[in-house]
Protein backbone atom coordinates (compact mmCIF):
# COMPACT_ATOMS: atom_id res chain seq x y z
CA UNK A 1 0.00 0.00 0.00
CA UNK A 2 1.60 3.21 -1.03
CA UNK A 3 1.86 6.17 1.28
CA UNK A 4 -0.52 8.11 -0.95
CA UNK A 5 -3.21 5.50 -0.51
CA UNK A 6 -2.97 5.60 3.26
CA UNK A 7 -3.06 9.40 3.18
CA UNK A 8 -6.08 9.33 0.91
CA UNK A 9 -8.09 6.56 2.61
CA UNK A 10 -6.47 6.32 6.05
CA UNK A 11 -9.43 7.64 8.00
CA UNK A 12 -11.87 5.52 6.09
CA UNK A 13 -9.75 2.40 6.51
CA UNK A 14 -9.69 2.97 10.26
CA UNK A 15 -13.46 3.40 10.51
CA UNK A 16 -14.14 0.42 8.29
CA UNK A 17 -11.67 -1.74 10.23
CA UNK A 18 -13.51 -1.02 13.45
CA UNK A 19 -16.81 -1.74 11.74
CA UNK A 20 -15.34 -4.98 10.39
CA UNK A 21 -14.14 -6.02 13.83
CA UNK A 22 -17.52 -5.27 15.31
CA UNK A 23 -19.33 -7.43 12.73
CA UNK A 24 -16.99 -10.38 13.11
CA UNK A 25 -16.68 -9.99 16.88
CA UNK A 26 -20.42 -9.76 17.51
CA UNK A 27 -20.97 -12.76 15.27
CA UNK A 28 -18.35 -14.93 17.01
CA UNK A 29 -19.62 -13.93 20.45
CA UNK A 30 -23.23 -14.76 19.64
CA UNK A 31 -22.19 -18.02 18.00
CA UNK A 32 -20.18 -18.89 21.13
CA UNK A 33 -23.17 -18.13 23.34
CA UNK A 34 -25.16 -20.71 21.39
CA UNK A 35 -22.54 -23.26 20.39
CA UNK A 36 -20.72 -23.79 23.71
CA UNK A 37 -23.87 -24.65 25.71
CA UNK A 38 -25.09 -26.72 22.75
CA UNK A 39 -21.74 -28.55 22.63
CA UNK A 40 -21.95 -29.26 26.36
CA UNK A 41 -25.46 -30.62 25.90
CA UNK A 42 -24.33 -32.82 22.99
CA UNK A 43 -21.47 -34.18 25.07
CA UNK A 44 -24.07 -35.20 27.67
CA UNK A 45 -26.48 -36.68 25.11
CA UNK A 46 -24.21 -37.95 22.33
CA UNK A 47 -27.01 -39.53 20.32
CA UNK A 48 -27.96 -36.03 19.23
CA UNK A 49 -24.43 -35.21 18.17
CA UNK A 50 -24.66 -36.47 14.61
CA UNK A 51 -27.89 -34.73 13.60
CA UNK A 52 -27.06 -31.44 15.32
CA UNK A 53 -23.48 -31.21 14.12
CA UNK A 54 -24.77 -32.30 10.70
CA UNK A 55 -27.17 -29.36 10.71
CA UNK A 56 -24.40 -26.92 11.57
CA UNK A 57 -22.40 -28.50 8.79
CA UNK A 58 -25.19 -27.86 6.28
CA UNK A 59 -25.31 -24.19 7.31
CA UNK A 60 -21.62 -24.06 6.51
CA UNK A 61 -22.19 -25.20 2.91
CA UNK A 62 -24.51 -22.32 2.01
CA UNK A 63 -22.55 -19.87 -0.14
CA UNK A 64 -22.12 -16.66 1.83
CA UNK A 65 -23.50 -14.34 -0.82
CA UNK A 66 -26.62 -16.52 -1.04
CA UNK A 67 -26.95 -16.54 2.75
CA UNK A 68 -26.92 -12.73 2.86
CA UNK A 69 -29.50 -12.76 0.08
CA UNK A 70 -31.79 -15.18 1.93
CA UNK A 71 -31.80 -13.05 5.06
CA UNK A 72 -32.46 -9.78 3.23
CA UNK A 73 -36.28 -10.11 2.99
CA UNK A 74 -36.77 -11.26 6.60
CA UNK A 75 -38.81 -8.79 8.71
CA UNK A 76 -36.66 -7.63 11.63
CA UNK A 77 -33.32 -8.68 10.16
CA UNK A 78 -33.75 -7.11 6.76
CA UNK A 79 -34.20 -3.63 8.22
CA UNK A 80 -30.60 -3.39 9.24
CA UNK A 81 -27.74 -4.66 7.08
CA UNK A 82 -25.45 -5.15 10.09
CA UNK A 83 -28.04 -7.48 11.64
CA UNK A 84 -28.06 -9.63 8.52
CA UNK A 85 -24.30 -9.74 8.50
CA UNK A 86 -24.01 -10.73 12.15
CA UNK A 87 -26.65 -13.47 11.88
CA UNK A 88 -25.10 -14.88 8.73
CA UNK A 89 -21.58 -14.79 10.14
CA UNK A 90 -22.70 -16.46 13.37
CA UNK A 91 -24.29 -19.23 11.36
CA UNK A 92 -20.88 -19.98 9.86
CA UNK A 93 -19.14 -19.67 13.22
CA UNK A 94 -21.42 -22.26 14.87
CA UNK A 95 -19.87 -25.40 13.44
CA UNK A 96 -16.23 -25.06 14.54
CA UNK A 97 -17.19 -23.97 18.06
CA UNK A 98 -19.90 -26.60 18.45
CA UNK A 99 -17.77 -29.41 17.10
CA UNK A 100 -14.74 -28.50 19.20
CA UNK A 101 -16.72 -28.07 22.41
CA UNK A 102 -18.31 -31.47 21.88
CA UNK A 103 -15.03 -33.17 20.95
CA UNK A 104 -13.14 -31.37 23.72
CA UNK A 105 -15.46 -32.62 26.44
CA UNK A 106 -15.90 -36.10 25.01
CA UNK A 107 -12.13 -36.37 24.70
CA UNK A 108 -11.48 -35.97 28.42
CA UNK A 109 -10.02 -39.09 29.99
CA UNK A 110 -12.89 -41.31 31.21
CA UNK A 111 -11.23 -41.91 34.55
CA UNK A 112 -11.22 -38.17 35.31
CA UNK A 113 -14.94 -37.86 34.62
CA UNK A 114 -15.64 -40.99 36.61
CA UNK A 115 -13.70 -39.73 39.61
CA UNK A 116 -15.43 -36.35 39.43
CA UNK A 117 -18.78 -38.10 39.74
CA UNK A 118 -17.63 -40.55 42.38
CA UNK A 119 -16.16 -37.79 44.54
CA UNK A 120 -19.58 -36.22 44.68
CA UNK A 121 -19.18 -33.16 42.46
CA UNK A 122 -22.53 -31.84 41.30
CA UNK A 123 -23.19 -31.62 37.57
CA UNK A 124 -22.43 -27.92 37.53
CA UNK A 125 -19.23 -28.34 39.56
CA UNK A 126 -18.05 -31.07 37.21
CA UNK A 127 -18.78 -28.83 34.22
CA UNK A 128 -17.12 -25.68 35.49
CA UNK A 129 -14.25 -27.10 37.52
CA UNK A 130 -13.31 -30.06 35.39
CA UNK A 131 -14.86 -30.35 31.94
CA UNK A 132 -14.74 -26.79 30.64
CA UNK A 133 -11.19 -26.06 31.89
CA UNK A 134 -9.93 -29.30 30.35
CA UNK A 135 -11.81 -28.72 27.09
CA UNK A 136 -10.76 -25.06 26.96
CA UNK A 137 -7.87 -25.49 24.50
CA UNK A 138 -10.22 -27.28 22.07
CA UNK A 139 -13.01 -24.75 22.50
CA UNK A 140 -10.53 -21.92 21.93
CA UNK A 141 -9.21 -23.65 18.83
CA UNK A 142 -12.76 -23.71 17.50
CA UNK A 143 -13.20 -20.07 18.43
CA UNK A 144 -10.03 -19.27 16.58
CA UNK A 145 -11.14 -20.98 13.39
CA UNK A 146 -14.53 -19.28 13.69
CA UNK A 147 -12.94 -15.85 14.18
CA UNK A 148 -10.58 -16.14 11.24
CA UNK A 149 -13.35 -17.33 8.90
CA UNK A 150 -15.71 -14.63 10.15
CA UNK A 151 -13.18 -11.90 9.46
CA UNK A 152 -12.77 -13.29 5.96
CA UNK A 153 -16.47 -13.71 5.18
CA UNK A 154 -17.31 -10.34 6.72
CA UNK A 155 -15.76 -8.67 3.67
CA UNK A 156 -18.68 -10.05 1.64
CA UNK A 157 -21.17 -8.45 4.03
CA UNK A 158 -20.49 -5.17 2.24
CA UNK A 159 -22.55 -6.60 -0.62
CA UNK A 160 -25.72 -6.07 1.43
CA UNK A 161 -24.46 -2.72 2.71
CA UNK A 162 -23.33 -3.88 6.14
CA UNK A 163 -20.05 -1.99 5.84
CA UNK A 164 -16.67 -3.23 6.92
CA UNK A 165 -13.51 -3.47 4.86
CA UNK A 166 -15.40 -5.26 2.09
CA UNK A 167 -16.74 -1.83 1.25
CA UNK A 168 -13.34 -0.76 -0.14
CA UNK A 169 -12.93 -4.06 -1.95
CA UNK A 170 -16.30 -3.84 -3.69
CA UNK A 171 -15.71 -0.24 -4.62
CA UNK A 172 -12.27 -1.12 -5.93
CA UNK A 173 -13.67 -3.96 -8.03
CA UNK A 174 -16.43 -1.76 -9.42
CA UNK A 175 -14.05 1.03 -10.38
CA UNK A 176 -11.29 -1.38 -11.51
CA UNK A 177 -8.97 0.18 -8.97
CA UNK A 178 -6.61 -2.46 -7.59
CA UNK A 179 -5.19 -0.06 -5.03
CA UNK A 180 -8.61 0.36 -3.49
CA UNK A 181 -9.09 -3.43 -3.45
CA UNK A 182 -5.81 -3.78 -1.60
CA UNK A 183 -6.76 -0.98 0.80
CA UNK A 184 -9.60 -3.24 1.94
CA UNK A 185 -7.97 -6.65 1.52
CA UNK A 186 -4.67 -6.00 3.30
CA UNK A 187 -6.17 -4.69 6.58
CA UNK A 188 -8.70 -7.56 6.51
CA UNK A 189 -5.89 -10.09 6.13
CA UNK A 190 -3.83 -8.44 8.88
CA UNK A 191 -6.88 -8.47 11.14
CA UNK A 192 -7.33 -12.20 10.57
CA UNK A 193 -3.65 -12.89 11.23
CA UNK A 194 -3.67 -10.83 14.42
CA UNK A 195 -6.79 -12.56 15.73
CA UNK A 196 -5.29 -15.94 14.87
CA UNK A 197 -2.08 -15.16 16.75
CA UNK A 198 -3.82 -13.73 19.80
CA UNK A 199 -6.26 -16.62 20.17
CA UNK A 200 -3.46 -19.10 19.49
CA UNK A 201 -1.58 -17.63 22.40
CA UNK A 202 -4.62 -17.95 24.65
CA UNK A 203 -5.06 -21.55 23.56
CA UNK A 204 -1.48 -22.43 24.51
CA UNK A 205 -1.99 -20.78 27.83
CA UNK A 206 -4.85 -23.15 28.66
CA UNK A 207 -3.09 -26.28 27.49
CA UNK A 208 -2.32 -28.74 30.28
CA UNK A 209 0.62 -31.11 30.00
CA UNK A 210 -0.63 -34.70 30.09
CA UNK B 1 -25.56 -54.28 65.65
CA UNK B 2 -26.14 -53.81 61.96
CA UNK B 3 -23.20 -54.05 59.58
CA UNK B 4 -21.72 -50.92 58.09
CA UNK B 5 -22.28 -52.36 54.62
CA UNK B 6 -24.83 -54.98 53.85
CA UNK B 7 -25.34 -56.22 50.33
CA UNK B 8 -28.59 -58.16 49.94
CA UNK B 9 -29.35 -60.36 46.92
CA UNK B 10 -27.81 -57.86 44.53
CA UNK B 11 -27.89 -58.67 40.83
CA UNK B 12 -26.92 -56.51 37.92
CA UNK B 13 -27.39 -57.12 34.22
CA UNK B 14 -25.86 -54.72 31.72
CA UNK B 15 -27.71 -53.16 28.78
CA UNK B 16 -26.87 -56.19 26.65
CA UNK B 17 -28.57 -58.41 29.22
CA UNK B 18 -25.35 -60.04 30.47
CA UNK B 19 -25.55 -60.86 34.15
CA UNK B 20 -22.51 -59.21 35.76
CA UNK B 21 -23.58 -59.66 39.38
CA UNK B 22 -25.58 -62.73 40.28
CA UNK B 23 -27.51 -62.59 43.52
CA UNK B 24 -24.72 -61.43 45.82
CA UNK B 25 -25.20 -61.13 49.56
CA UNK B 26 -22.51 -60.21 52.03
CA UNK B 27 -21.77 -57.78 54.79
CA UNK B 28 -18.79 -55.79 55.98
CA UNK B 29 -18.37 -54.74 59.60
CA UNK B 30 -17.71 -51.15 60.54
CA UNK B 31 -14.07 -50.11 60.53
CA UNK B 32 -12.88 -53.23 58.70
CA UNK B 33 -11.39 -53.77 55.29
CA UNK B 34 -12.81 -56.25 52.81
CA UNK B 35 -10.83 -57.22 49.72
CA UNK B 36 -12.67 -58.26 46.58
CA UNK B 37 -10.78 -60.76 44.45
CA UNK B 38 -11.60 -62.53 41.22
CA UNK B 39 -10.68 -62.83 37.58
CA UNK B 40 -10.99 -59.85 35.25
CA UNK B 41 -14.65 -59.58 34.34
CA UNK B 42 -15.83 -61.40 37.45
CA UNK B 43 -17.79 -58.34 38.58
CA UNK B 44 -15.42 -56.88 41.19
CA UNK B 45 -15.52 -53.31 39.95
CA UNK B 46 -19.23 -53.50 39.23
CA UNK B 47 -19.91 -54.62 42.78
CA UNK B 48 -17.78 -51.80 44.14
CA UNK B 49 -19.61 -49.26 42.01
CA UNK B 50 -23.03 -50.33 43.26
CA UNK B 51 -22.02 -48.88 46.63
CA UNK B 52 -21.75 -45.28 45.46
CA UNK B 53 -24.52 -45.76 42.90
CA UNK B 54 -22.27 -45.45 39.88
CA UNK B 55 -24.03 -48.72 39.01
CA UNK B 56 -27.71 -49.25 39.79
CA UNK B 57 -28.40 -52.90 40.72
CA UNK B 58 -31.14 -54.57 38.68
CA UNK B 59 -32.43 -56.18 41.84
CA UNK B 60 -31.54 -56.45 45.49
CA UNK B 61 -30.51 -53.71 47.86
CA UNK B 62 -27.47 -52.24 49.54
CA UNK B 63 -27.71 -50.98 53.08
CA UNK B 64 -25.34 -48.69 54.96
CA UNK B 65 -26.00 -49.10 58.67
CA UNK B 66 -29.35 -50.52 57.75
CA UNK B 67 -30.31 -47.67 55.43
CA UNK B 68 -30.79 -48.26 51.71
CA UNK B 69 -28.22 -46.40 49.58
CA UNK B 70 -31.00 -45.48 47.16
CA UNK B 71 -32.58 -43.35 49.88
CA UNK B 72 -29.49 -41.15 50.36
CA UNK B 73 -28.95 -37.88 48.57
CA UNK B 74 -26.58 -38.92 45.76
CA UNK B 75 -24.04 -36.15 46.29
CA UNK B 76 -23.98 -36.65 50.08
CA UNK B 77 -23.66 -40.40 49.65
CA UNK B 78 -20.68 -40.02 47.33
CA UNK B 79 -18.94 -37.46 49.49
CA UNK B 80 -19.15 -39.92 52.33
CA UNK B 81 -17.36 -42.53 50.20
CA UNK B 82 -13.78 -41.90 49.21
CA UNK B 83 -12.99 -43.33 45.80
CA UNK B 84 -9.58 -44.37 44.52
CA UNK B 85 -8.91 -45.98 41.15
CA UNK B 86 -5.91 -47.47 39.44
CA UNK B 87 -5.44 -44.68 36.89
CA UNK B 88 -5.85 -42.21 39.79
CA UNK B 89 -7.88 -39.83 37.62
CA UNK B 90 -5.99 -36.86 39.06
CA UNK B 91 -7.10 -33.57 37.57
CA UNK B 92 -4.24 -32.58 35.25
CA UNK B 93 -5.14 -28.88 35.36
CA UNK B 94 -4.89 -28.61 39.15
CA UNK B 95 -1.90 -28.67 41.44
CA UNK B 96 -1.53 -31.51 43.91
CA UNK B 97 -3.02 -29.49 46.77
CA UNK B 98 -6.03 -28.49 44.72
CA UNK B 99 -6.58 -32.04 43.57
CA UNK B 100 -6.79 -33.05 47.18
CA UNK B 101 -9.03 -30.19 48.25
CA UNK B 102 -11.45 -30.07 45.33
CA UNK B 103 -14.12 -31.96 47.25
CA UNK B 104 -13.82 -29.51 50.13
CA UNK B 105 -13.95 -26.63 47.70
CA UNK B 106 -17.11 -28.20 46.27
CA UNK B 107 -18.55 -28.26 49.76
CA UNK B 108 -18.00 -24.52 49.93
CA UNK B 109 -15.25 -24.50 52.55
CA UNK B 110 -12.97 -21.50 52.71
CA UNK B 111 -9.77 -21.47 50.70
CA UNK B 112 -7.67 -21.42 53.85
CA UNK B 113 -9.52 -24.34 55.28
CA UNK B 114 -9.10 -26.27 52.03
CA UNK B 115 -5.35 -25.68 51.89
CA UNK B 116 -4.78 -26.50 55.53
CA UNK B 117 -6.67 -29.77 55.27
CA UNK B 118 -5.00 -30.57 51.96
CA UNK B 119 -1.52 -30.17 53.43
CA UNK B 120 -2.51 -32.17 56.48
CA UNK B 121 -3.65 -35.03 54.22
CA UNK B 122 -0.53 -34.92 52.08
CA UNK B 123 1.42 -35.41 55.26
CA UNK B 124 -0.80 -38.34 56.20
CA UNK B 125 -0.09 -40.14 52.93
CA UNK B 126 3.61 -39.45 53.22
CA UNK B 127 4.10 -36.55 50.82
CA UNK B 128 5.91 -33.50 52.19
CA UNK B 129 3.55 -30.56 51.43
CA UNK B 130 6.44 -28.12 51.09
CA UNK B 131 7.78 -29.96 48.07
CA UNK B 132 4.61 -31.52 46.62
CA UNK B 133 1.66 -29.19 47.21
CA UNK B 134 2.31 -26.88 44.26
CA UNK B 135 3.32 -29.49 41.71
CA UNK B 136 1.15 -30.51 38.78
CA UNK B 137 0.25 -34.24 38.76
CA UNK B 138 2.24 -35.02 35.63
CA UNK B 139 5.47 -34.38 37.52
CA UNK B 140 4.78 -37.17 40.00
CA UNK B 141 5.78 -40.83 39.91
CA UNK B 142 3.12 -43.53 39.84
CA UNK B 143 3.36 -44.17 43.56
CA UNK B 144 3.20 -40.47 44.40
CA UNK B 145 0.10 -40.10 42.23
CA UNK B 146 -1.61 -42.91 44.08
CA UNK B 147 -0.78 -41.20 47.34
CA UNK B 148 -2.38 -38.00 46.08
CA UNK B 149 -5.40 -40.01 44.90
CA UNK B 150 -5.71 -41.49 48.36
CA UNK B 151 -5.37 -38.11 50.06
CA UNK B 152 -8.09 -36.77 47.79
CA UNK B 153 -10.37 -39.67 48.68
CA UNK B 154 -9.88 -38.92 52.36
CA UNK B 155 -10.41 -35.17 52.01
CA UNK B 156 -14.02 -34.97 53.16
CA UNK B 157 -13.27 -37.47 55.94
CA UNK B 158 -15.65 -40.07 54.51
CA UNK B 159 -16.81 -43.00 56.55
CA UNK B 160 -16.27 -45.41 53.67
CA UNK B 161 -13.42 -45.91 51.25
CA UNK B 162 -13.82 -47.62 47.88
CA UNK B 163 -10.60 -48.60 46.18
CA UNK B 164 -10.44 -50.14 42.74
CA UNK B 165 -7.03 -51.72 42.22
CA UNK B 166 -5.35 -48.66 43.69
CA UNK B 167 -1.88 -50.20 43.51
CA UNK B 168 -2.37 -52.25 40.35
CA UNK B 169 -0.04 -50.26 38.14
CA UNK B 170 2.90 -50.00 40.54
CA UNK B 171 6.14 -51.95 40.63
CA UNK B 172 6.38 -54.54 43.43
CA UNK B 173 8.62 -52.50 45.72
CA UNK B 174 6.61 -49.29 45.46
CA UNK B 175 3.52 -51.39 45.92
CA UNK B 176 4.89 -52.93 49.10
CA UNK B 177 5.68 -49.46 50.48
CA UNK B 178 2.18 -48.32 49.64
CA UNK B 179 0.70 -51.39 51.27
CA UNK B 180 2.61 -50.64 54.46
CA UNK B 181 1.39 -47.07 54.39
CA UNK B 182 -2.20 -48.19 53.72
CA UNK B 183 -2.17 -50.81 56.45
CA UNK B 184 -0.94 -48.31 58.96
CA UNK B 185 -3.37 -45.66 57.77
CA UNK B 186 -6.42 -47.93 57.71
CA UNK B 187 -5.76 -49.27 61.18
CA UNK B 188 -5.61 -45.72 62.50
CA UNK B 189 -8.50 -44.17 60.60
CA UNK B 190 -11.05 -46.95 61.15
CA UNK B 191 -12.71 -46.49 57.79
CA UNK B 192 -14.90 -49.18 56.35
CA UNK B 193 -13.03 -50.17 53.21
CA UNK B 194 -13.81 -52.13 50.07
CA UNK B 195 -10.67 -52.89 48.13
CA UNK B 196 -10.72 -54.47 44.68
CA UNK B 197 -7.44 -56.18 43.89
CA UNK B 198 -5.87 -58.86 41.74
CA UNK B 199 -3.21 -59.55 44.27
CA UNK B 200 -3.97 -62.20 46.90
CA UNK B 201 -0.92 -61.15 48.92
CA UNK B 202 -2.22 -57.60 49.09
CA UNK B 203 -5.66 -58.83 50.12
CA UNK B 204 -4.24 -61.00 52.89
CA UNK B 205 -1.99 -58.21 54.07
CA UNK B 206 -4.65 -55.51 54.21
CA UNK B 207 -8.06 -57.08 54.60
CA UNK B 208 -10.09 -58.63 57.39
CA UNK B 209 -12.39 -60.30 54.90
CA UNK B 210 -11.61 -61.86 51.56
CA UNK B 211 -14.41 -61.81 49.04
CA UNK B 212 -13.95 -63.98 45.95
CA UNK B 213 -16.15 -63.48 42.90
CA UNK B 214 -16.42 -65.74 39.91
CA UNK B 215 -18.55 -64.87 36.89
CA UNK B 216 -20.65 -62.54 38.99
CA UNK B 217 -21.27 -65.07 41.73
CA UNK B 218 -20.00 -64.89 45.28
CA UNK B 219 -17.64 -67.80 45.91
CA UNK B 220 -16.30 -66.83 49.29
CA UNK B 221 -16.49 -64.21 51.97
CA UNK B 222 -14.01 -65.49 54.52
CA UNK B 223 -11.37 -64.33 56.94
CA UNK B 224 -7.82 -64.50 55.51
CA UNK B 225 -6.91 -67.62 57.48
CA UNK B 226 -10.12 -69.38 56.49
CA UNK B 227 -9.50 -68.37 52.91
CA UNK B 228 -6.05 -69.90 52.60
CA UNK B 229 -7.12 -73.01 54.49
CA UNK B 230 -10.22 -73.52 52.36
CA UNK B 231 -10.63 -76.85 50.54
CA UNK B 232 -13.16 -75.41 48.13
CA UNK B 233 -11.67 -76.29 44.69
CA UNK B 234 -12.14 -72.85 43.11
CA UNK B 235 -10.67 -71.10 46.14
CA UNK B 236 -7.82 -73.57 46.30
CA UNK B 237 -6.96 -73.06 42.66
CA UNK B 238 -7.04 -69.31 43.17
CA UNK B 239 -4.64 -69.56 46.11
CA UNK B 240 -2.43 -71.98 44.21
CA UNK B 241 -2.10 -69.57 41.30
CA UNK B 242 -0.16 -67.23 43.58
CA UNK B 243 2.15 -69.77 45.09
CA UNK B 244 3.33 -71.85 42.19
CA UNK B 245 6.70 -70.18 41.70
CA UNK B 246 7.91 -70.60 45.24
CA UNK B 247 7.59 -74.34 45.39
CA UNK B 248 8.12 -75.09 41.77
CA UNK B 249 10.68 -72.76 40.18
CA UNK B 250 11.32 -73.19 36.45
CA UNK B 251 14.00 -75.85 35.78
CA UNK B 252 17.48 -74.56 35.10
CA UNK B 253 18.69 -74.42 31.55
CA UNK B 254 20.74 -77.49 30.59
CA UNK B 255 24.47 -76.63 30.17
CA UNK B 256 25.41 -75.90 26.54
CA UNK B 257 27.00 -78.85 24.76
Amino acid sequence: MSAGLVAQYGGEIATLTIEHLWLAGAAVLSATAVAVPAGVWLARSPRWARPVIGLANILQTIPSLAMFGFLLPLPWLGEHAARIAIVALSAYALLPILRNTYAGIRGIDRSIIEVSCALGLTDAQRLFKVELPLAAPFILAGLRTATVTSIGIATIAAAVGAGGLGELIFRGVASVDNRLVLAGAIPAALLALAADAALGQLERWFKVPA
Amino acid sequence: MSSAIEIRDVSFANAQGRLLLDNISLSVEEGTTAAILGRSGSGKTTLLRTLNRMVQPTSGEILLHGKNVASFDLIKLRRNMGYVIQETGLFPHFTVERNVSLVLEAEGRSRQDCLRRSHELLQVVGLEPASFAKRPPHQLSGGQRQRVGLARALAADPEFLLMDEPLGALDPLTRAEMQDMLRDLLSRLKKTVLLVTHDLDEALYLAHRIILLNEGKLLACLSPTEFIASREPLIESYVRAFRRGWHNAAPEMPPPK
